[in-house]
């Protein structure tokens, strides 16, 4: 099997459909290691990658005004037990533009395998970016994950991210996000993970709002159990008249799992206001014994419980 | 003995120092609505918890039989997975579980069919539904219906409502009252628990409860007459209360 053959098995195994990385008509990226194995550009989205020593530098331009029928998939993995993947992404959102990326990053193998990005966004003005992020580790629990990034989003500019690392083992996950709001623009991050054995998970969601009517919402849903720790902080500033912010996040723990988390609101404008609301605890009792009056046995119960606070 | 589908004798639950149900003694056929009427407080869904198997509600005296079969140590998934379950006065909401995910968990052979019959019976449309989250957005109403609703598509042997009529509005007693025939229609015997005296001819037979004691058992529209007549709560009947009674302690 070839390495882009065998790259694209994981990436379906992590939920993706290969079939959009054979398609001329969607914009793609698969890289494996530090090696590009496939890119695919399509009118208005340009992607320039250049391969470094332990992974890829990659330029991903979307031209002003361009509209991406089909969202453009994107696919980083490492195959073998070790390795280090270095990702250093930089987006470029044209003006008025309005662009969608699915990502999915797989270690099926990983034993001792460390996956770095680094990423920069500008989200130009009246511009819109939604990135997907969902992660496939394996189940040996080897990988470790440092998620960052650094987002502009101009004024009246949409950006919204999502990351999830729900299926298999989390390893060690270490996220930073930091986006800065012009005026009337929006920032959405929302991240979702469910740890379990000796995972250790730390979250930083900050956003701040610095232009007027900013708008800002941080989210995290977060499971761990048997000896996983997770940690979240979650920060906005209101930084600008009538900018409008909230931290949200909901933690589920089992077994000896300990999780906490941290939100932080600033205000710094007595006209922004910011909002936040922090629930860490154990699978409701009653949610888990109507789903066992349905039959499910308690171990299912619990996971659908959790499951379905992913899910959102 | 065997033939009752639920067989519970001399129950006696006590929690936090206080006694809630004081030899509790029920019977059940098969195919049979059993309505059990009592005022609130009266330890109504005590008795529905203790008959789940309800983490807390382990009786301290008591038996508990379905089907012949002695379940006081069965745990919640067991009791259900013979036929039994229940449906929680104030149901649980679940964030991110859509109504056919919530409709289907219970169900043996999960098909769109059924679910939307179960929606149709409690006169929610599939359509509007079936994709709707499990959660806040919905009404008290609306989650009360939905809970009733995967009740039914489940097909238990005896689905016991805990006060399926709390939070519908009067107009629409009746829709709850043709479900709970629907279901007997189906096989599923069910133990109605309620305080409204007007949901009790739905029933094939009823019981009165009060103060954790079951006080009288018969003919639905005697149980009811006596309730509507003759039972205040305590506090009332003891103020109003003549020389040589009228009034029951309730």
């Amino acid at each position: 099997m070839s390495d882009f053959e065998a790259i694209l098995k994981a990436y379906e195994r992590s939920g993706g459909d290969p079939n959009f990385f054979r398609s001329p008509k969607v914009a793609s990226l698969v890289i494996s290691g530090n090696r590009v194995l496939g890119a695919n550009q399509v009118p208005g989205v340009h992607i320039v990658p250049e391969e470094i020593e332990h992974g890829v530098r990659v330029k991903v331009i979307v031209e002003p005004e361009a509209r991406l029928d089909v969202p453009a998939h994107l696919c980083f993995g490492v195959i073998p037990a070790e390795g280090v993947q270095e990702i250093l992404p930089e987006f470029e959102i044209g003006a008025g533009a309005k662009a969608e990326f699915i990502a999915h990053c797989t270690f099926p193998n990983a034993v001792k395998v460390k996956h770095f990005m680094e990423a920069r966004v500008h989200v130009g003005k009246n511009a819109t970016m939604k990135y997907n992020e969902t992660h496939y580790h394996g189940e040996t629990g080897g990988v470790e994950v440092i998620p960052k990034a650094e987002v502009t989003v101009d004024e009246g500019g949409r950006y919204t991210s999502e990351f999830a690392l729900t299926t298999g083992r989390v390893g060690k996950l270490d996220f930073d996000y930091v986006v800065d709001v012009a005026a009337r623009g929006v920032a959405e991050l929302v991240v979702k993970v469910y740890g379990y054995g000796d995972d250790v998970i730390s979250v930083k969601e900050t956003i701040r709002l610095n232009g007027e009517e900013a708008r800002g919402l941080a989210k995290s849903r977060i499971a761990v159990r048997d000896q996983a720790r997770s940690e979240v902080i979650g920060a906005t500033e209101g930084n600008a008249p009538y900018a409008r912010g909230h931290v949200d996040c909901i933690e589920i723990v089992r077994d000896q799992a300990v999780a906490s988390a941290i939100p932080v609101v600033r205000v710094r404008d007595n006209r922004a206001q910011v909002t936040h609301e922090a629930a860490i605890g154990t699978v409701n009792k009653k949610e888990l014994e109507t789903l066992m009056a349905r039959g499910l046995d308690e171990e299912t119960a619990v996971d659908v419980i959790i499951r379905a606070m992913l899910a959102v | 003995m065997n033939n009752y589908l639920l067989m519970a004798s001399d129950l006696h639950l006590e929690r936090g120092g206080q006694e809630i149900l004081r030899g509790v003694t029920l019977e059940i056929a098969a195919g049979q609505v059993y309505g059990l009427l009592g005022r609130n407080g009266s330890g109504k869904s005590s008795l529905a918890y203790t008959l789940m198997g309800c983490a807390g509600y382990v009786p301290q005296q008591g038996r508990v039989f379905f089907d012949g079969q002695d379940i006081i140590r069965l745990s919640i998934t067991e009791r259900a997975r013979l036929g039994l379950t229940l449906a929680w006065q104030e149901p649980a909401r679940f964030e991110g579980l859509k109504v056919q995910d919530y409709l289907a968990l219970g169900m043996r052979e999960p098909s769109r069919t059924r679910m939307e019959e179960a929606l149709e019976a409690v006169a929610l449309s599939p359509s509007t539904y079936l994709n709707r989250p499990v959660n806040e957005a919905l009404s008290g109403g609306e989650r009360k219906r939905i809970e009733l609703a995967a009740v039914y598509a489940m097909r238990p042997r005896l689905a016991i409502l805990d006060e399926p009529d709390s939070g519908i509005d009067v107009l629409s007693l009746d829709d709850i009252g043709q479900l709970i025939r629907r279901m007997a229609g189906e096989g599923t015997s069910v133990l109605l628990i309620t305080h409204r005296d007007e949901m009790v001819p739905v029933a094939d037979a009823a019981a009165l409860m009060c103060e954790g004691e079951i006080v009288r058992v018969g003919d639905p529209a005697e149980v009811r007459r006596h309730y509507a007549y003759h039972c205040r709560p305590c506090e009332v009947a003891a103020s109003v209360e003549p020389p040589g009674g009228g009034y029951e302690r309730l």
